[in-house]
């Protein structure tokens, strides 16, 4: 019988443990470890306009996930109006629309937005080149004169924008370009002059995040491409390059703002940043249902706890294969430690130690004495699992009453457990006297211990929650570790006199 | 404290890890399980194969059948209550002898009838089953053993483990019971394990918790001068479970009754680990071995390669 099945299935197992778990690091910026911090901007656009009267259509560009930034929720706010979100010309837009509108209108749109070094930059298709507009004189010489004058101090398309928008900043405006500037938009006149010169280049609108600011404008940045590459220029310095502070809010080459049946229209910002653990800031983000994206994330809040600890039993089964597997320790029941475990998780440990002890042993009294009345077993049981709650309610009301809240979570206990525990221990006792007891006692106790360090500890949380490839991953080493034929650590010691003589 | 796990590969000592994966994962058929776990389909499955049995007085199947178990036991002077699916010795009670309306078990402690009765009820519960599953209790004969063993034993019957692998005897131990383990050969109860020579029959060494022995804890008697009568039989015996049950790797459980000789007591598919410890040396070269021989050899002629291929000389100093 062939085991390369076998071994190809854990493989199988753990490339794609591995291969989610990294998919979700890079995709979705997934940290690691739990503590990171993670800067995250609240930004608030504010769109003012006076309404005629009549209907009015607000049509918006909205940010999206960039080089840099994730978007993470965004809200609106804008009785009244009815709203959509549409996706045209490559870019994001909101559209809002009402009937009847009269005097100053007061549109919101907020947005949360991650600060996300290593996100991938989004590859752009250039624009078409715009060649349709035709200068007039004198503006036609004085255009083509500085792009040749641009073009002869260039090597490419970047360096050809650089000198080209540099004879128009302060220092070195010459003759020509303060003439078509008398004319022109300084932004709209640099792109047609790109274009003009057969370098794809379009205006872009972008806003500088500085913490606590309001009342900010959008300022216009000018892309261009060669090939496939986008640079971003300062059109009023020349300065290449994306400033780090620079979320571009518009960049499909469109108005931002464009109002139908209303005047004097603007937008202004108000932006503030603030840190937060990473794994809340992954939390909040916005979950694209794929496959991939298959994320706990997108269930309701409550069930997303109770994942979490339903996740963690894996762990807990891990730990008690290795104890057994590896180690060779004696526990009774085979799971019963990963349910006191649990229950130590939401104990807290020494109370629940303390209370797992004082049930036990006060359980394991009393069953002493049921053991003379001569009941059948399943009343024995029964009779202990009433006395396990009777004892946890006499715990609870005496914790209470001395001003030990702990005291209370001892209900935590999964009693049927606990009875049928007290009812093995009790067996065993009179069997193979207490030896027996205290070692399997000792062993499920101290398992239940190392089961609770691991699924309480917060890395492996953070981990098994935010990761779903890990429990792949503990699937590939449970079914190793299920194949494991060497010599248990016990062993050593107990098969040490056949190796002496 | 410790030893490597070289120096135990060296020794041939297999561990629980590679006892389940490599020989009771592969050579034991789950389906036949049932045949073994419970011991009275084993009983009946013996009787069909001829092999020797104690005589069963009776069963108790329901808990109404409890209030009957005295007329069940009436006439009879020692019997013993095991559960049909128990594991590892639990729920196995000797009553050595009657007296009156007091139940003695070996050790001298008394029972009453309520006592046995409990007893009865918690068997069929399912307290001793795997699984707690509900069981039914055996009730048999107590073996009239072999009085050429009182010396070596304390209160209770001796019985002969024996390792069958593919249907060759492997490694065998006697296990004597001591005032520890309570009547019962439960090693890891305190009884004294003694190797037994595959060829000979024997007495190799002695271990109890483990630890090397020479003489019986109890007693004093020492275990250099034991010697199984009838040795032959009770590897035919043993050889013969293999056919009977299907079972590759088997642990058989045989005592010497002082008139039908060696009978079968039962059966394990998941046998312990201790015998490497009674015969001071490991299972794997013997088992390695018979992995290398054909299938279908009749059971004379296993039992005569197991004699040939096993046999060892004791490590016990002989009686001065």
């Amino acid at each position: 019988m062939s085991r390369l099945p076998f071994y190809l299935i854990v493989a199988l197992l753990l490339v794609s443990g591995v291969a989610l778990s990294i998919h979700r690091h890079v995709q979705f910026e997934v940290p690691w470890t739990p503590g990171e911090q993670r800067q995250v901007w609240d930004i608030e656009a504010q769109v003012n306009f006076v309404a005629d009267g009549g209907p009015a259509k607000v049509n918006m560009a909205l940010p999206s996930s960039q080089q840099g930034y994730r978007i993470l929720t965004e809200h609106t706010a804008s009785p009244g109006y009815g709203l959509a979100f549409l996706e045209q010309q490559g870019g994001r837009r909101a559209e809002w629309s009402t009937r009847e509108a009269t005097g100053d209108q007061q549109l919101y749109y907020s947005v949360q937005v991650l600060v996300a070094p290593d996100a991938r930059k989004t590859s752009i298709e250039p624009p078409p080149l715009q060649r349709d507009n035709v200068w007039e004189s004198p503006y036609d010489t004085a255009a083509s004169q500085v792009i040749e004058r641009a073009w002869s101090r260039s090597a490419d398309h970047f360096t050809f924008a650089r000198e080209l928008i540099q004879d128009f900043t302060d220092e070195r405006q010459g003759e020509n370009a303060r003439l078509l500037l008398t004319q022109f938009d300084r932004a709209p006149l640099l792109v047609r002059l790109l274009n003009q010169a057969d370098v794809p280049a379009r205006e872009v609108s972008g806003l500088v995040l500085e913490s606590g600011r309001r009342r900010q404008n959008l300022m216009t940045w000018i892309q261009v491409f060669e090939d496939q590459e986008w640079v971003l220029f300062n059109p009023r310095t020349g300065e290449r390059g994306r400033p780090d502070n620079l979320l571009l809010w518009e960049s499909a080459g469109q108005a931002v703002l464009e109002v139908e049946g209303g005047s004097n229209s603007r937008v202004n910002f108000s932006m503030i940043s603030r840190n937060q653990p990473a794994a809340a800031a992954v939390r909040s983000q916005l979950a694209d249902d794929t496959l991939l994206n298959f994320s706990i994330h997108s269930l309701p809040l409550e069930d997303q706890a109770l994942f979490q600890t339903i996740l963690l039993i894996p762990i807990g089964a891990l730990v008690v294969v290795l104890l057994r597997v590896l180690v060779g320790i004696k526990t009774s029941g085979t799971f019963m430690p990963v349910l006191i475990a649990l229950a130590f998780i939401q104990t807290t440990l020494v109370t629940g130690l303390v209370g797992f002890l004082l049930v036990v042993a006060v359980g394991l009294v009393i069953r002493n004495y049921l053991s003379y009345l001569n009941l059948l077993l399943v009343a024995r049981v029964t009779a202990v699992i009433i006395t396990v709650i009777a004892i946890i309610s006499v715990f609870s009301v005496l914790a209470y009453r001395f001003g030990l809240n702990a005291g209370l979570t001892i209900t935590f206990f999964p009693m049927i457990i606990l009875s049928w525990t007290i009812e093995r221990m009790s067996i065993l006792w009179e069997e193979e006297g207490p030896k027996q007891v205290l070692i399997q006692g000792g062993g499920s106790l101290m398992t239940a211990v190392l089961a609770y360090l691991a699924m309480n500890n917060p890395w492996i949380r953070h981990i098994t929650f935010n990761f779903l490839g890990v429990q792949l991953i503990l699937m590939g080493l449970i079914l190793l570790l299920g194949n494991y034929t060497g010599y248990r650590l016990l062993e050593l010691r107990r098969f040490k006199p056949v190796t002496e003589d | 404290m410790w030893t490597t796990p070289a120096r135990l590969h060296a020794k041939g000592i297999i561990g629980m890890n590679r006892r389940n994966i490599r020989y009771i994962g592969r050579y034991n058929n789950r389906r036949l399980y049932p045949l073994v776990d419970d011991k009275l389909k084993t009983k009946l499955l013996a009787q069909d194969y001829g092999i020797t049995t104690p005589d069963l007085i009776g069963t108790v199947t329901t808990q109404f059948g409890v209030k009957h178990i005295r007329g069940m036991l009436a006439g009879h002077h020692g019997f013993v209550i095991k559960p049909a699916k128990g594991s590892g010795g639990k729920g196995i009670l000797v009553i050595e002898r009657v007296e009156g309306d007091r139940y003695i078990k070996p050790s001298g402690a008394r029972l009453s009838l309520e006592d046995v009765e409990r007893h009865v009820s918690n068997i069929l519960s399912g307290l001793y089953s795997l699984g707690g599953s509900p069981d039914v209790a055996l009730v048999e004969a107590l073996i009239n053993f072999d009085g050429s063993f009182a010396e070596y034993t304390y209160e209770g019957v001796p019985d002969i483990r024996v390792i069958v692998f593919k249907g060759y005897p492997v490694m065998a131990m006697m296990r004597l019971s001591t005032a520890a383990s309570d009547g019962k050969a439960n090693l890891h109860q305190g009884a004294v394990g003694v190797g037994i020579d595959i060829a000979s029959g024997t007495a190799i060494r002695g271990v109890q918790y483990d630890r090397t022995r020479h003489d019986h804890p109890d007693t004093g008697h020492e275990l250099a001068s034991l010697r199984i009568s009838d040795w032959e039989t009770l590897m035919l015996l043993a050889a013969g479970c293999y056919e009977m049950t299907g079972l590759g790797y088997l642990g058989t459980d045989m005592v010497l009754d002082r008139d039908r000789g060696p009978m079968l007591l039962e059966l394990n598919a998941r046998p312990g680990l201790a015998i490497q410890m009674a015969n001071g040396e490991g299972l794997r070269p013997r088992l390695d071995l018979i992995e290398r021989q054909p299938d279908g050899v009749p059971a004379e002629e296993r039992v005569a390669f197991s004699r040939r291929h096993f046999a060892r000389s004791s490590e016990l100093r002989e009686p001065a």
